[in-house]
């Protein structure tokens, strides 16, 4: 449920990054309120993935600015912070979740570790609580807790994946941003997942943004949607009637190309 | 918020003015198909105005832009949300998603599935967000599927494997289950038997004496004479095109 009575958690203004003459996304605006969900699609090389990198804080733009509402100090520039504060943001606050999971997760410790490490970063120092936190999270995105000590290596990618979304759950956070955490999976896999994001999202009001190119995810998952062309937002609206009535030449080609089942 | 723009009566629920609402299909060289033009009219509460008009002439084009889920072009679309009046032409999503969560209802003529979820959750869990405690929207949507005969050995599985008839019911169910003070109701009966067209319309002639406002598509006449109290009747703009 969206909250509308507050403030926006996430405001993005006049985002630009350009990659020597190169535009990786251009001139992109938008707010995100607690509990929302944002989908952004569009095909490779829209600047999808630029953008999310700008917004997370992994790639600083050349243009514009990132605010999040911090619970301390309220709306601050993330560029702005010093990186200690901007690294202990990322790791209680926001979650991200990789397409990649080598990108998210150790693959040289154990699942549980994988999650107890997060908490650990944030000063948890009690073994037994560290241990049943993850657990309870393991638990959560449906995990066999028989491999809660062997390493994400031997894990399958659905597994792997829903390892990534309880080591970034696990602190609470206000804000995930998610990179096509579908992609790459089988299709009973693919739902398995998007069912559970579905309902922890929801249960947990966390704000999202999710990339993806995948209609189908952002139509089960997502508020609004804004569709990315050439670095540039060509549309933004309600998920619904962007797809069931889209405006741009871009959008329209989008929609009536997904193959019908 | 906006003002509607005739003298306000306290009864109505949805005033629409001036629409005007077409598609412009530019992978098609651009064609523009104009639907429906400078369209007006009001509905208060207690009453079900039926869309009528020939096949094509607009009337779900008309239903999915009082739901916003199409983009009006012009006019305005006002609706009665907490006793002010909001126009849904313009209003940002957020508001929007609260207006349909606890304003306007709508009964589409699929049901979207979602994997995995039964169809007792799938009824329960919205009314959880709506004051209900775990126990009560249970038994609300016990009671919901009971009315629409689902068999009880269906209500755990998800509705993906149910048939189009035991699907559409559900819809009805998950919409129902929640006092909307509008609904929106695109061929509610389409793939009924007769009996369960009974349920229906007997859940629509509860809601209209409720007070619910209520605008719809009815194909059957039977249904339409049964829960109509009115019709309005949509002109395709494409005959002046």
């Amino acid at each position: 449920m969206i909250d509308r009575d507050m403030a926006p958690l996430l405001q993005v203004s006049d985002l630009s990054r350009h990659y020597g003459g190169q535009v990786g996304c251009e001139d992109v605006s938008f707010e995100l309120y607690p509990g929302e969900v944002l989908g952004v699609v569009g095909e490779s090389g829209s600047g999808k993935t630029t953008l999310l990198k700008c917004i997370a804080g992994l790639l600083p733009p050349s243009a514009g600015t990132v605010s999040f509402d911090t619970r301390v100090d309220g709306p601050r520039d993330i560029y702005a912070m010093s990186e200690p504060e901007r690294r202990m943001l990322m790791r209680t606050d926001w979650g991200i979740v990789f397409q990649n999971p080598r990108e998210g997760l150790r693959m040289n410790v154990s699942a549980g570790a994988n999650v107890g490490e997060r908490l650990m970063a944030v000063g948890a120092r009690n073994y037994g609580e560290i241990r049943g936190n993850a657990v309870d999270w393991l638990t959560k995105v449906e995990m066999d807790l028989g491999r809660i000590d062997h390493l994400p290596e031997t894990f399958s990618g659905g597994m792997q994946q829903r390892l990534q979304i309880a080591r970034n759950l696990v602190t609470q956070p206000r804000l995930v941003f998610m990179d096509e955490p579908t992609s790459g999976l089988d299709v009973s896999v693919q739902a398995r997942l998007l069912d559970l994001i579905r309902g922890l999202v929801r249960q947990l009001g966390i704000a999202c943004v999710v990339v993806t190119h995948d209609l189908g995810v952002v139509r089960l998952l997502s508020h609004r949607l804004m569709v990315m062309r050439g670095g540039r937002v060509v549309e933004h609206g309600l998920t619904d009637q962007v797809l069931d009535d889209p405006q741009h030449p871009y959008t329209q080609l989008l929609v009536s190309s997904i193959l019908p089942v | 918020m906006t003002q509607p723009s005739q003298t306000s009566d306290v009864e109505e629920m949805i005033q629409v003015e001036g629409l005007s609402k077409g598609f412009t299909l530019h992978n098609q060289g651009g064609i523009r198909i104009p639907v429906l033009e400078n369209v007006s009219f009001t509905v208060k509460r207690g009453e079900c105005v039926v869309l009528a008009g020939a096949s094509g002439s607009g009337k779900s084009t008309l239903l999915r832009s009082i739901h916003a889920n199409y983009l009006a072009e012009a006019g305005s679309i006002l609706v009665r949300h907490d006793e002010t009046w909001v126009d849904l032409v313009g209003a940002p999503p957020h508001l929007v998603l609260d207006i349909r969560e606890r304003t306007l209802g709508h009964v589409s003529q699929f049901l979207r599935v979602i994997p995995r979820i039964g169809a007792l959750d799938l009824v329960a869990q919205p009314l959880l967000t709506r004051g209900f405690d775990e126990t009560a929207a249970q038994r609300r949507a016990e009671e919901m599927l009971e009315r629409l005969a689902i068999p009880r050995a269906l209500w755990a599985l998800p509705p993906a494997t149910f048939s189009g008839g035991e699907q559409q019911r559900v819809n009805i169910a998950m919409t129902f289950a929640r006092d909307y003070p509008i609904l929106l109701l695109d061929e509610p009966t389409a793939s009924l038997d007769a009996g369960n067209r009974q349920a229906v319309i007997d859940l629509i002639v509860e809601a209209r004496d409720r007070g619910v406002a209520i605008v719809g598509i009815f194909h059957d006449a039977f249904v339409r004479d049964a829960v109509g109290t009115r019709t309005y009747t949509v002109d395709s703009a494409r005959k002046a095109a």
